[in-house]
């Protein structure tokens, strides 16, 4: 049945993604007058203001000896914030994933240990539901049609894993994510636009939503991996932080093209 | 006045209680029984599936404390399983019997849809009611969400939302209300939904 001739009110969402380490934002944020750059919670309030969806905190050097200090920076963060956001990196354990959700996160995205472990992706789902369990999917094209995927993805290159990133997907949403968060590793930090192919081959294949990630540089990438990638969310980091564009433009720009957003 | 929120081991309690303080009310989270009656207002939150809520309610034996609170006549707030919890019987996951306070069956979202349904939808006034003070007609609420409830008695349907079919998203009957999205991260039209329930029920314990 298609998609499209059921009513729904349903928007589709922008999410700006931050790096953390150590509690603190990380990576230039040069958009605008801030007391403190690197203070998640003021941040968070800015791109709140500006009409940001949810928010991701991705914790770049997350272990476990570090994990009271993120903690501590999800409980400011869900404090002052009434939007939903999700906390991902180092997430390797059921006691992580409770740790962050009784700290205020509404979800964690898993990512390495749900490959080396797919069993953790069920329990966790299990034991906390679907709906809080997001698991990242870092993908490089091997082929036509073909990706495959890596862990440790982003700028470090990621190593390559015997999955087939789609086949992989569906296992995910069967283990139990309620939602994945695709990044096309071959368009990441391009600024050329998401890996619309890999989006919409995991977004067909799949009954959950799915956040394209990797490589927007303008609100017309993402209106194309909403409409060409059937992507439910788009995620976007440093044309946001750099001041490229603001959340306000790429709804302005999504709602002139038909896309359903909240002001 | 003596807000609770029932803590039954579930659910994002945080949130809900950071909500409600930011409107003034400081509350009391809590799975005592007890701790139900001496309150003015309460408020039942919840993530998670149906059975394992039922479970863990029955375990903190609230049941019945939950009920006789809203027998009561005093304010009560149910939010997403909250919500869900008062029909009669959730088909999550099998058949399970769940509060009984308001007439009807809790059922899965229809296929052809995305499932679960997670985003930001508008939601509808069917009825005008004092928990809408405020709030635009259409405004935007954040769901999370598998299931949805099918109430008996249309007239207890004040808001509704679009998702493949028109479901019900906010109810209410005398001294209930209870939505199937979370205010409590639905920025400020969230906050104000809580604002209107917290001032409702201050003005009931003061009368």
């Amino acid at each position: 049945m298609s998609t499209d001739t059921l009513k729904s009110g349903l928007t589709k969402r922008v999410i700006p993604c931050f790096d953390v380490a150590d509690g603190r934002v990380v990576k230039g944020i040069r958009f605008v007058d801030l007391r403190d750059a690197g203070d998640p919670v003021e941040l968070a309030q800015v791109y709140n203001s500006e009409g940001a969806d949810e928010l991701v905190f991705l914790d770049i050097k997350a272990s476990p000896h570090r994990r009271d200090t993120a903690v501590e920076m999800v409980r400011r963060v869900a404090d002052q914030i009434f939007i939903p956001f999700t906390v991902g990196g180092g997430i390797r354990t059921t006691d992580d994933v409770r740790a962050m959700l009784e700290s205020g996160a509404d979800k964690v995205s898993i990512n390495t240990a749900g490959v080396e472990n797919p069993e953790f992706i069920a329990e966790a789902a299990a034991k906390f539901g679907s709906q809080c369990i997001v698991v990242a999917i870092d993908a490089k094209g091997v082929g036509p049609g073909r990706w495959q995927v890596h862990t440790y993805g982003g700028s470090g290159g990621g190593t390559p894993v015997e999955l087939d990133a789609v086949e992989w997907a569906v296992r995910c949403t069967e283990l139990g994510a309620g939602e994945l968060l695709v990044t096309g590793m071959d368009a990441d930090g391009t600024k050329d636009g998401y890996d619309i192919e890999l989006t919409r081959a995991i977004s067909e294949a799949v009954q959950v939503p799915v956040i394209a990630s990797g490589g927007a540089g303008g609100p017309e990438h993402m209106l194309a991996a909403i409409n060409e990638g059937k992507a439910d969310a788009v995620l976007a980091a440093s044309i946001f932080h750099f001041g490229t564009h603001s959340i306000r433009e790429v709804k302005d720009y999504l709602a002139e093209h038909d896309i359903p957003v909240r002001p | 006045m003596r807000l609770v929120i029932v803590d039954y081991g579930a659910g994002n309690l945080h949130s809900v209680a950071k909500a409600v303080t930011s409107q003034g009310v400081r509350p009391l989270v809590t799975s005592s029984a007890r701790d139900l009656d001496g309150a003015d207002a309460v408020i039942v939150p919840g993530v998670g599936a149906a059975a394992d809520t039922m479970a863990n309610l029955r375990k903190h034996e609230l049941i019945a404390p939950i009920r006789e609170y809203i027998d009561s006549g005093r304010p009560f707030l149910g939010v997403c399983m909250g919500q869900q919890a008062l029909f009669d019987v959730s088909e999550e996951g099998g058949e399970h019997e769940c509060l009984g306070v308001l007439p009807g069956r809790v059922v899965r979202l229809p296929d052809g849809l995305k499932v679960p349904h997670m985003g930001w939808n508008r939601v509808h006034v069917a009825r005008e009611h004092p928990i809408f003070e405020g709030i635009d007609d259409g405004s935007y609420f954040y769901f999370v969400h598998s299931y949805f409830p099918r109430p008996d008695d249309p007239a207890v349907v004040i808001g509704e939302t679009d998702y493949g079919i028109r479901f019900a998203s906010v109810v209410a009957r005398d001294n209930v209300v209870a939505t199937q999205f979370h205010p409590e991260k639905s920025g400020e039209n969230g906050l104000k939904l809580y604002g209107n329930f917290l001032r409702a029920a201050q003005a009931a314990a003061a009368a």
